[in-house]
């Protein structure tokens, strides 16, 4: 301790601690870890042939007491502006798990299990996520050491900071866009390429990836239209995928109709869908609005895995038609006189040859959601949702007629769900209610929210952030849940507006606009 | 008759978990006007606390039935209400005074991430118990068919509304009482002359959670299968007894717990099983277009 005055006396004006009170608050939160862990840590519950077995974890709760006790002592200590005993316990408890949990890439297999025995956790994750909050920890250590008496960021310097980051990735969002898309375009175009270097290899699952992480993206465009732009809280937006994915499966099943003819329809039934379900219930205040939409999800997926005869309930409908080349297939062997994909090119026949057709089907549908949503801004509609956002009275007291233009936008959000659910349909060639729960209408909640209300560029970093990493990093998919549960808890604490949510007002007086530069206050407020 | 007598039964035991997961919804919303999404998560906590509870009993060789639940109750309240507290702690008071959208979102960020917390914890398989109690009075009979009240059932009657009394007791005639229903109607003012608001709303919570902690007992001693996922239904129908009742009043949610159990027995009981949670999901809806206020709730005047 005395070491630390001495190096920090000069800099700071450090209080003497207040030895009871630290260690009071420090064993308070280590009593509630204990409190926590005491339960659902120490013991699992195991099924076993013939019934339930209890298996104990007794070391886990003591490393979660423990951590919590020298992981709060440090916080007050950075607090009180003593930085250095932070510094010289966080670095090297930090460096000691790192060194641990990469030692079987240095030595033996037997003698790297013997260090991983004296690991806090059984899982590997956790241990990750201890050493990296250690070197956070040290990092503002040494941030505070060297920005001494600056250590007091407030709230609203964060804010700013936050802001002008976020400002900044939306400048860069020029030409990080363009590049963004043609990397989206250039990259099918890589699979016919022999093995370039640095470059990764484009084979099927990078490409199934790419899909996947583009449906996001044109799903959280559309649901950004409702929640970002409207300020909705769309908690059931899955349903209007269902719907829209059941639309094509049905009319393709029954009907033999092409993907062609359906998506129009599965676009429409969706918008319907929407029209139906909000007009009763847009005048609803914001979060009875959310928890409302959330029953109707849910009553749209009960009612699919219920209605065998139309839906075929639980089974769900497989075989779905494959889409076509604007009615090319892509089959290897068509039946009699059809014309397929490559003989009608001259090609030999590539199963790839789909995968990338869908790739850019996927992208050239969200890209169509994209301009539409940023044309769509600028037209009074799009300027009426962005003002009812902002406040509903006042817009009434303006002649704006708030249910329907809610509505509209409720409605076009639900119509590209639609899409999306139409080209999920036909991607899977098989649907059952299964891929249709909340946590779906969650995870592109998550993607929104990430992103910044609004934001296009920051859906598209949000999706490939959440969608992509966790398809490459298989052993995190477990947590992915729990990580996405967790993001939207410390977005909202952190930054309510979302990750990289930046406003520039749409109209500025030119003398103010000086002063007010980085607030992002609008220029109305600041006009009198 | 006995057809309705035996629903009837059935729906009022199932009304009572309702009710007591209703109040911390209910309060919660009082006293800081946001919906708690993830006290359904709570609940699901706390009854895989009590089954934890009952199996390291069982171990020690507890098994005496009264003194075995004694003890699982008191261990599923206190640690319950330590995730209630962490959780208001941890994810709601940071948001003090921002928009209700951002409160729910954190919400429904923290029911996600508690809904995995225990899956990853204790694994995503259904977990069955063996029941404790047995038999049971039979009250009327024709035929074949009996109307049969468990003495399970008559424990989770007596258990609620022992409850709901010292539940009602505590807010009308104790300082903490008081307290909580002066940060109700305004905050600012309460915390003026001198009640500590924080240390209040944490209590709330703590309260909520433990009657929800009960709640979570009684569902696993009913139902005997318990799985992580039970707290977003069993939320979303306790959601919507607290709105029907009238959002921020206590006996409201009583009512509106014993309502829904009710019409979802008797709807299981007479139409089709499959669509009980379309019903429950209806009356939210329909509650809210026609009677946002619910049943016995006052109006909530929006001022500029």
């Amino acid at each position: 301790m005395t070491a630390a005055n001495d190096v920090s006396a000069g800099r700071v004006t450090a209080k003497p601690l207040d030895y009871p009170a630290v260690v009071k608050e420090c064993g308070l939160t280590a009593l509630v870890m204990f409190g926590l862990a005491a339960g659902m840590v120490a013991f699992r519950i195991r099924d076993v042939p013939g019934g339930l077995e209890i298996a104990t974890r007794f070391g886990s709760v003591v490393a979660i007491t423990v951590i919590g006790f020298f992981g709060r002592l440090a916080m007050v200590l950075l607090r009180e502006g003593r930085p250095f005993p932070v510094l010289v316990t966080a670095l090297p408890f930090a460096v000691v798990m790192l060194a641990a949990l990469s030692a079987s890439r240095f030595v033996e297999p037997e003698t790297a299990a013997l260090v991983e025995g004296y690991l806090p956790f059984g899982d590997v994750v956790v241990n990750w996520i201890i050493t990296i909050v250690a070197f956070v920890l040290a990092g503002r250590a040494v941030w505070a050491l060297r920005h001494t008496g600056a250590s007091a960021r407030t709230v609203s310097d964060r804010e700013e900071a936050m802001d002008a980051f976020a400002a900044r990735i939306q400048r860069m969002a020029r030409f990080l866009g363009p590049v963004l898309l043609a990397s989206a375009i250039v990259l099918p175009l890589l699979a016919f390429a022999p093995n370039l270097p640095f470059l990764p290899k484009v084979d099927r699952r990078l490409l199934d990836i790419g899909i996947l992480v583009l449906t996001y993206v044109m799903l959280g465009w559309g649901l950004n239209i409702v929640v970002g732009l409207a300020g909705l809280l769309d908690l059931g937006y899955v349903a209007f995928y269902a719907v829209g994915a059941y639309s094509y499966a049905l009319l393709a099943t029954h009907y033999d109709l092409s993907f062609w003819v359906c998506l129009p329809f599965a676009g429409l039934m969706a918008a319907t869908a929407g029209i139906i379900l909000g007009f009763p219930v847009l005048r609803l205040r914001g979060d009875y609005l959310a928890i409302v939409t959330l029953g109707f999800g849910e009553m749209i997926r009960i009612i699919l895995l219920n209605w065998y005869d139309f839906t075929n309930g639980p089974d769900g409908i497989s075989g779905i038609a494959r889409p076509s080349f604007f009615g090319l297939p892509f089959l290897r062997k068509p039946p009699e006189g059809v014309e397929t994909f490559h003989s009608f090119f001259g090609l030999t026949y590539a199963p790839i040859d789909r995968i990338i057709f869908l790739y850019y089907l996927i992208l050239t549908m969200a890209l169509i959601t994209n301009v539409f949503t940023l044309r769509i801004r600028k037209l009074p509609v799009g300027r009426a949702w962005e003002a009812l956002r902002e406040d509903e009275i006042a817009c009434r007291s303006l002649g704006i007629n708030p249910r329907n233009t809610k509505l509209t936008a409720f409605s076009i959000g639900a119509m590209f769900s639609g899409f999306a659910g139409s080209f999920f349909a036909t991607r899977q060639g098989f649907i059952s209610p299964e891929s249709f729960t909340f946590i779906e209408s969650a995870v592109i909640l998550a993607i929104v929210v990430l992103g910044g209300f609004g934001s296009q560029i920051g859906v598209v970093l949000a999706a490939i952030i959440l969608i992509g990493l966790p398809e490459f990093f298989r052993e995190l998919q477990q947590y992915r849940m729990l990580a996405f549960g967790a993001a939207m808890v410390l977005i909202m604490i952190w930054r309510p507006a979302g990750l990289l949510a930046h406003r520039e007002p749409t109209i500025r007086l030119p003398e103010i606009a000086k002063g007010k530069s980085r607030s992002g206050g609008d220029a109305a407020e600041a006009a009198p | 008759m006995e057809y309705f007598v035996q629903q009837l039964i059935n729906g009022v035991t199932l009304g009572a978990i309702y009710g007591l997961i209703a109040i911390g919804y209910t309060m919660v919303y009082g006293i800081i006007g946001m919906i708690n999404f993830a006290h359904g998560e709570i609940f699901m906590i706390s009854s895989f606390i009590a089954l934890i509870a009952l199996m390291v009993l069982g171990l020690f060789g507890i098994t005496w039935v009264p003194l075995a639940l004694l003890i699982t109750m008191i261990a599923t309240m206190v640690l319950t209400s330590i995730y209630g507290w962490t959780l208001e702690r941890v994810a709601y008071r940071p948001l003090r005074g921002s928009p209700r959208l951002a409160a729910l979102i954190t919400a429904i960020g923290m029911s996600i991430f508690l809904q995995n917390y225990v899956q990853l914890l204790q694994g995503a398989r259904v977990k069955p118990m063996q029941p404790l109690f047995t038999g049971g009075i039979e009250i009327m009979r024709r035929g074949d068919f009996t109307v049969l009240v468990s003495y399970l059932q008559i424990f989770i009657w007596v258990l609620t509304v022992a409850l709901m009394v010292a539940f009602t007791l505590v807010i009308t005639r104790t300082a903490l009482g008081r307290a909580q229903r002066a940060c109700e109607q305004d905050r600012g003012m309460a915390g003026l002359i001198g009640i500590n608001v924080d240390r209040t709303i944490s209590l709330t919570f703590v309260m909520g959670a433990s009657l929800g902690s009960v709640a979570g007992l009684i569902f696993l001693l009913n139902y005997g299968v318990i799985d992580f996922y039970i707290g977003f239904l069993a939320g979303m129908k306790a959601f919507t007894a607290a709105v029907l009742g009238g959002i921020g009043s206590l006996p409201g949610a009583m009512l509106g717990g014993l309502l829904i159990g009710l019409i979802e027995a008797f709807w299981s009981g007479y139409f089709t099983v499959e669509y009980k949670d379309v019903a429950a999901f209806s009356i939210l809806v329909l509650v809210l277009i026609f009677r946002p206020t619910g049943l016995l709730g006052k109006p909530d005047i929006e001022k500029v």
